[in-house]
């Protein structure tokens, strides 16, 4: 021991009081790294003279920091710091998403306590981490200011305890007892369900669905024996037909079709892919993925159907059906061959409600024996169970003032059932009406109690999207507001002495499911464990129903069909026709009030919160409507005395003599963002039978009015020109035969190169980076991509994107970081760039090809960015990004006029807290704007900003792996956008590993001063500006004849 | 030397010296020395007459609406402005180019013409060198407002010592050469302006009948005496400033073209751009010069100073300029054509055609057309033709801006960008207060200074006159 002068802090020090030796060596809390290393307690050797001067430094820079920073308002310190929350670090929490259509087992970013990032669960056997922007955005939902903050009796505040009395006192006295609800998939609250039916004899359970699939169970009930949706996989589909099934983009469950999907359409192991035909009204974003495509009226389409089936039947040896066939279209006997010699290995799909036409469809995929291959009947998806039928005799027992008590069970039917309005009037005549939606919609404003329910990242919660498949729900933060399970509801109004959801969840699972499985010491490991993952798989379940699961036979009766559709069916129908779509962002408007799906653009019109009547350039023509730069006119639509005046939206590829229409707008109490955004075309459903169906064949009128309107969209330019430096496309047999077909390879002329042509990057005046550690890049593929824009409510949701509202949109000035790029083809000569010839290439073909291309900052390695900023507030970084300095920017805007790719974005407002941009609710009120990420800067006014490659991700993974002391390697890091794609379109990876993905999808080759790519169909947009991006784009392939490829 | 050429042909004296009595007088009216201090002083001693308030108010009232939409855009945002993600710039910087190209002519007639000795210029020079000031002022309005953050980017695009540690400014970018370029040719413009004016407030000082004029001229002439020794200094000064400022005229514009030639934009990557922008600005100068010469020659009754010889050699030059700007629109094409390069040759066929054809059209008629008129001596040596044609002029120049800037931007490489431009009020407001300020400015010149340099003129009027 060396001998020291002891200086004393105090007389305490000197006498060594028992009081100040307890607190001495807890000067710092146990929980920094203070005491690690070489550090002992209770020595004075030279470490501790060291860690002091460390310590120190820390302190003083810390406290001088502190002494800098602006005082942060409202922020409250843990006073007690709960285990597992890390300032700074984020939590994850598996949890599933269901809005009564759209389903997604996700894994939830919290922060701080709060959840701010929605992503798709991977360990999901049934979505395999796919998600649907819905459930993407639904994070912001839960920050709506408009959520019902208490129970409310008549629109006044009332607790609980005096709700519970008066519900179950008007439960007990009334005659008949109504639960509407949409589907319901959690297995807990049908047990609860039941037990409130135990305790109120009288009530009955309608489930119904905003959009319906009435029709698929039927028709699986006549043909199969069950009534269910069965699970399909397009991943073994080598040919694909769908009627109208917008399976991409809206069509039961999207995600997971899309991800399958995806998987035929890659072309890198072998040269294959798959063929898809669709047969539809309205362009749908899956219309614009297929191969071949015809535009049909809703009221030939079961004609197609029966026709495709008596092709194939005739071929297969099944009975024909005695219909009036479809004689002209060559590409439903196309379809046919191409069915017939992938039996097994195709599939066939419908989108209609008609169980006629659903009942076909079923004997053709039969013919085909794709069931058990392409189709699996043991695996039902139970996303939608409605029963039209059952609501439409609610409806009329409701309007006969037959019901005496209704719970609307987080359903809202006065909007989106087809006979809503007559509902709205029939429920002032129900004794009590009761509402558990969390936020104001059409239904509760006139029901008498509302006892608001939990957000799903509020609440525990159950759901079996499919037969053998589970997935939990659990809080994620703490209820913001006084609101109560639903389900719970339900329980408290029988009687139940449960004392929390929360238990009764749990002992459901212990009595239900843990008996099922095996592997486990005790129930608690197994709840933990698919607490822990979120989902969990129950392989073979027994068949809830009693029945016996003995495959039955498949029964299809011919005769009874063909006159159905003959009699539903025409071919020569004249007069225009209405079909009714979902959009892909806004869905059936269950979450229109959410400022991300409102500004996420139409992935084929590109058109920003509205609605709009789609016509065909045909039609357009004869109207006399001119739609150039979003201006449009109006019309008056009228069909069965409904009528609504609706901007008009010229739609290439829309079927002749048909109109399409959004549902899911026109919404009038659903919140500040969306009422009053477009139109309500619920109104237009039409019900036969009880049964929705979602188009009218006859009666419907379009009568111009004149009035002029703009629809926001964020691209009004149709085609790209035939530039191919923009798009390279090719057919399959081309690209069988060259890999590199469709490649447009820029070359110069040079005095000095022995061939006279180089590439533009081979003479360069830079002299290139060196990237000594990564090199971040990414490849997108233009052949997977379906335009879904899933990176694009994620990108928003990670990057802090603000919402500018429809008059910024209109101005052009929306701020998405990653936009999908939508083109039609023209009919024009590509090769003809005469004045003449570039006004036939700027008008769009009648029926077009469409190809998405993903567009975000294209990371250049020579960027023009980067030279022009006077500040140099926009840089190279050494891992090949180009990064903006928020801090640094003036906002001279010179960047993005010379960004040849035009993906910067400028805060041409300030768009967080400010008024006027309100619906920017992210950034405007306090609740909002816990949804930021903490991570990213929200930017200033004239601030230029862009694509970061998600920065903060990148920083996130390699600390990650240097506190593991190794390199980040595929995994660790991955950008939002990429995490967000169903189909794995987006890649993400570092360029300097060999081993990643991303080096091999490329076959990235380093050369002397620039990277080179051995993959034939990668290429760089823009080529020839010798910018060189870090993004790669692997050339668009159509499965299609190379004669019936398009001029 | 080409611009003198058609002087030289008409008197085919080019031999001779330059006081060769046969030149055409460049002041009539047979003035005296006395009649020349009379006739530049008078205005500046008299009370304002009715004409010159009512510029004044209307010029100030222009000022005023125009600093309304100004401090609106300082106050909200850019946004304020018809700009998009696709055109980041537009008015502002085609009223920013604008304004430097008129700010052209002054220093090219003190500078250049002096060296060249072309003594017609003595007459013209003063006002034409405060307008150049007023213009340049005018133009760096724009630079400054049409940034996101111009309280940071005034003084953070400036060379100045900080404490944002490595942070510094990126040399590599035209828009600091431009902070440069437009700084040192203001400067340089305003030293010799002044310098030209210290004789004049000197004579205006020793004709003071009160105080306060004695005191603010005496001030403004910095003890000037009229000796030779001062005289001699000037004459230096003069030769100095005039050597440092020739270059100048080149420089300022072909910076600022720069701006768009380095760019990678089809329709402004484009190597003709400096001698293109200098030819246009000294064509928009001249015809600029010409509109504000002659309201003043007519307001100040000045039309034995500046000669309708005065005004033909100006016009002189705007023919060869504009034929200059023709001839290199129609290179930009042929090159754009011969180029092979799809986008650049789209740029030029969406400038004729594309939905700003008007703009195009318009550039091309008032630009190219226009002033070919002036090869008709009658209306070269017409005032009002003159008076017109200068106008259009300017208008044309202002288009040719705005298609460079506009039509280049709004259609470039990837069609899904593809967008319009149209203006807001406010934009429309933000060039008003620059009108507003630029004619506020040169009326309070009109009457406080003296318009025309009474030393110089002097120097040329016997030499010149035709009598005795």
């Amino acid at each position: 021991m060396k001998k020291q002068k002891t200086y004393w802090k105090g007389i305490e020090e000197l006498t060594k009081s028992p009081e100040y030796l307890k607190y001495a060596e807890k000067e710092f809390p146990d929980y920094l790294p203070i005491k690690e290393g070489k550090m002992k307690q209770d020595d004075n050797s030279d470490a501790s003279r060291r860690d002091f001067l460390k310590m120190m430094g820390f302190g003083i820079a810390a406290a001088s920091l502190a002494a800098c920073e602006a005082p942060v308002r409202k922020a409250i310190p843990y006073l007690n710091k709960p285990v597992e929350v890390d300032p700074g670090i984020p939590n994850y929490y598996a949890s599933t998403f269901y809005d009564g259509g759209n389903f997604a087992s996700v894994v939830v970013k919290t922060r701080e306590g709060r959840p701010i990032k929605i992503e798709g669960n991977k360990l999901s056997n049934f979505t395999r981490g796919t998600k649907t922007p819905q459930a993407e955005s639904s994070v912001l939902s839960l920050y709506d200011k408009q959520r019902f903050k208490n129970p409310l009796k008549g629109g006044d505040k009332i607790s609980w305890e005096d709700l519970d009395k008066e519900v179950k006192a008007g439960l007990a006295s009334a005659a008949s007892v109504k639960l509407v609800s949409n589907t319901i998939i959690s297995p807990t609250t049908l047990k609860a369900i039941e037990e409130f039916k135990a305790a109120y004899p009288n009530a009955e359970h309608i489930q119904y669905d905003p959009v319906s699939a009435d029709g698929i169970l039927t028709a699986n009930e006549a043909t199969c024996g069950k009534r269910m949706i069965p699970s399909y996989d397009f991943s073994k589909a080598e040919v694909i037909v769908s009627f109208g099934a917008d399976f991409l983009g809206t069509w039961l469950t999207p995600g997971v079709f899309a991800h399958q999907y995806g998987q035929t359409r890659k072309l890198n192991k072998n040269s294959k892919m798959s063929r898809h035909y669709q047969f539809e009204s309205n362009l749908s974003m899956t219309g614009a993925n297929a191969d071949y495509r015809q535009g049909i009226k809703p009221s030939q389409e079961g004609l197609y159907v029966a026709t495709l089936y008596n092709l194939i039947a005739s071929k297969t040896g099944k009975p024909q059906l005695s219909i009036s066939s479809v004689e002209s279209s060559e590409h439903l006997k196309k379809a046919a061959n191409d069915l017939i010699s992938a039996r097994g290995k195709s599939l066939v799909v419908s989108g209609s409600n008609d169980s006629n036409i659903q009942a076909i469809v079923n004997a053709i995929n039969d013919a085909l024996s794709n069931y058990g291959k392409t189709i699996d009947t043991d695996t039902p998806v139970h996303l939608k169970q409605g029963s039209d039928k059952a609501m439409s005799s609610f409806v009329n027992q409701a309007k006969a003032g037959r019901v005496g008590a209704v719970i609307f069970f987080n359903c809202n039917p006065v909007y989106d059932y087809a006979g809503g309005s007559e509902l709205k009037e029939a429920i002032s005549t129900i004794g009590l009406s009761i509402s558990t939606s969390d936020r104001p919609d059409e239904t509760n404003t006139i029901v008498e109690y509302i006892a608001p329910d939990h957000h799903y990242l509020e609440s525990w919660g159950d759901a079996q999207p499919a037969k053998g498949h589970f997935s939990l729900s659990q809080p994620t933060i703490t209820p913001i507001f006084n609101s109560r399970a639903a389900s719970f509801n339900l329980l408290a109004w029988s009687g139940s002495n449960v004392e929390d959801y929360f238990t009764y969840l749990k002992s459901h699972w212990e009595e239900k499911m843990y008996p099922a499985v095996s592997g486990f010491p005790n129930f608690q490991t197994f709840w933990d464990k698919s607490l822990y993952d979120g989902v969990f798989e129950l392989k073979n379940q027994p068949s809830e129903e009693s029945e016996d699961s003995e495959a039955v036979a498949f029964s299809f009766n011919s005769g009874a069909i063909s006159s159905a559709i003959s009699n539903s069916y025409s071919l020569d129908g004249s007069g225009i026709e209405l079909a009714l779509y979902e959009k892909v962002g806004i869905g059936s408007g269950a979450q229109a009030n959410n400022p991300w799906l409102q500004e996420l653009p139409d992935p084929i019109t590109k058109a920003t919160w509205d609605n709009y009547l789609t016509i065909s350039q045909k039609m357009a023509g004869e109207m006399g409507i001119d739609f150039k730069e979003s201006n449009t006119k109006t019309v008056t639509l009228s069909h069965s005395g409904q009528s609504v005046e609706v901007p008009v939206l010229v739609q290439p590829g829309q079927a002749e003599g048909t109109v399409g229409l959004a549902i899911g707008y026109g919404r009038t109490n659903a919140g500040k963002v969306a009422d009053g955004v477009g139109v309500d075309a619920s109104v237009f459903v039409q019900v036969k039978d009880g049964i929705r169906h979602w188009f009218a064949s006859e009666g419907v009128s379009v009568e111009p009015t004149g009035n002029p309107y703009r629809i926001a969209q964020t691209q009004t330019h149709q085609t790209y020109m035939g530039r191919d430096f923009v798009i390279q496309e090719t057919v399959l047999s081309e690209f069988q035969k060259n890999p590199s077909a469709g490649r447009h390879s820029p070359h110069i002329a040079t005095w000095t190169s022995e061939k006279g042509y180089k590439s533009p990057g081979d003479i360069t005046l830079w002299n290139g980076h060196k990237y000594n550690n990564h090199h971040w890049g990414l490849a997108i593929d233009m052949n997977s991509c379906i335009g879904c824009s899933n990176c694009s409510i994620a990108c928003s949701a990670e990057n802090n994107i603000p919402v500018v509202g429809k008059e910024e949109v209109l101005n052009r000035r929306e701020m998405h970081w990653i936009r999908i790029d939508r083109y039609y083809s023209s009919s024009g000569d590509t090769e003809d760039k005469s004045i003449s010839g570039l006004r036939e290439l700027e008008k769009a073909a009648d029926n077009p090809e469409v190809t998405f291309q993903p567009m975000m900052c294209q990371h250049c390695n020579n960027a023009p960015c980067e030279t022009v900023c006077p500040v140099a507030a926009t840089t190279h970084s050494s891992e090949g990004l180009n990064q903006m300095t928020y801090n640094r920017c003036i906002g001279t805007r010179y960047c993005a006029n010379n960004c040849p790719y035009k993906v910067r974005r400028f805060n041409w407002f300030k768009y967080h807290d400010n008024d006027q941009f309100d619906k920017n609710s992210a950034m405007n009120n306090d609740l909002g704007k816990m949804v930021l990420n903490p991570d990213v800067t929200v930017r200033a006014r004239g601030v230029m900003e862009k694509c970061t490659l998600c920065v903060q991700r990148i920083q996130a993974g390699k600390l990650k792996a240097k506190l593991e002391k190794r390199r980040p390697v595929d995994g660790d890091i991955n950008t939002a956008c990429a995490e967000a794609c169903p189909t794995d379109a987006i890649l993400f990876g570092d360029m300097n590993d060999p081993k990643s993905a991303l080096s091999e999808h490329l076959g990235i080759v380093q050369e002397e001063k620039r990277k080179g790519v051995k993959n034939p169909r990668a290429f760089h947009v823009l080529e020839e500006l010798s910018v060189s991006p870090n993004v790669y784009y692997l050339t668009k392939v159509r499965n299609k004849d190379l004669e019936d490829t398009e001029a | 030397m080409e611009i003198t050429a058609p002087v030289e042909k008409a008197t085919d004296h080019s031999h001779e010296p330059v006081t060769a009595s046969v030149r055409k007088p460049l002041v009539t009216g047979g003035k005296t020395i006395h009649d020349v201090t009379k006739d530049i002083c008078g205005p500046v001693e008299a009370a304002p007459p009715k004409t010159w308030l009512l510029a004044m108010g209307l010029s100030s009232t222009v000022l005023l609406v125009g600093l309304y939409a100004l401090l609106m855009t300082l106050w909200e945002g850019i946004g304020m402005w018809g700009l998009n993600k696709t055109v980041g710039w537009a008015w502002d910087i085609t009223n920013f180019v604008w304004w430097v190209g008129i700010g052209h002519a002054g220093t090219l007639i003190s500078a250049v013409l002096l060296l060249f000795r072309q003594k017609w210029r003595t007459s013209i020079n003063r006002a034409a060198e405060a307008m150049t000031i007023f213009a340049v002022i005018c133009a760096a309005v724009f630079p400054v407002i049409h940034m996101g953050r111009p309280w940071l980017g005034f003084y953070w695009a400036l060379p100045l010592p900080n404490t944002f540690g490595s942070l510094w400014l990126n040399f590599n970018s035209p828009l600091l050469w431009d902070v440069f370029a437009i700084s040192t040719y203001f400067s340089v413009s305003l030293v010799f302006w002044y310098i030209g004016l210290v004789p004049d407030f000197a004579t205006i000082r020793d004709r003071a009948k009160n105080k306060i004029s004695k005191l603010i001229y005496g001030g403004l002439s910095l003890g000037w005496s009229g000796g030779a020794k001062n005289w001699e200094r000037y004459e230096s000064v003069s030769l100095i400033l005039a050597g440092i400022a020739t270059p100048l005229v080149l420089s300022v514009h072909t910076i600022v073209s720069f701006d768009f030639a380095t760019s990678v934009i089809p329709g402004w990557h484009t190597t003709i751009f400096p001698p293109y922008f200098v030819a246009g600005a000294i064509f928009s100068g001249f015809a600029m010069v010409l509109t504000l010469m002659l309201v003043t020659r007519r307001i100040y009754k000045l039309e034995d100073y500046i000669t309708i010889h005065h005004i033909e050699l100006m016009n002189i030059i705007i023919i060869v300029t504009g034929s200059v700007v023709g001839i290199a629109y129609i290179t930009e094409f042929f090159i754009a054509a011969y180029s092979g390069v799809e986008a650049e040759q789209y740029a030029f066929t969406n400038r004729m055609t594309g939905p700003y054809w008007w703009a195009y059209w318009s550039m091309m008629t008032c630009n190219v057309i226009s002033p070919q008129l002036f090869w008709f001596k009658k209306i070269r040596t017409s005032i009002a033709a003159t008076f017109i044609i200068s106008i259009i002029v300017n208008i044309g120049m202002w288009f040719e801006r705005f298609v460079i800037i506009v039509t280049s931007l709004h259609r470039d490489f990837l069609p899904s960008s593809w967008a319009m431009f149209t203006p807001t009020l406010y934009d429309i407001g933000v060039y008003l207060f620059t009108f507003g300020f630029f004619f506020t400015a040169y009326f309070l010149f009109a009457k406080f200074f003296p318009v025309i340099n009474m030393a110089e003129v002097k120097a040329v009027l016997k030499s010149t006159s035709s009598k005795e």
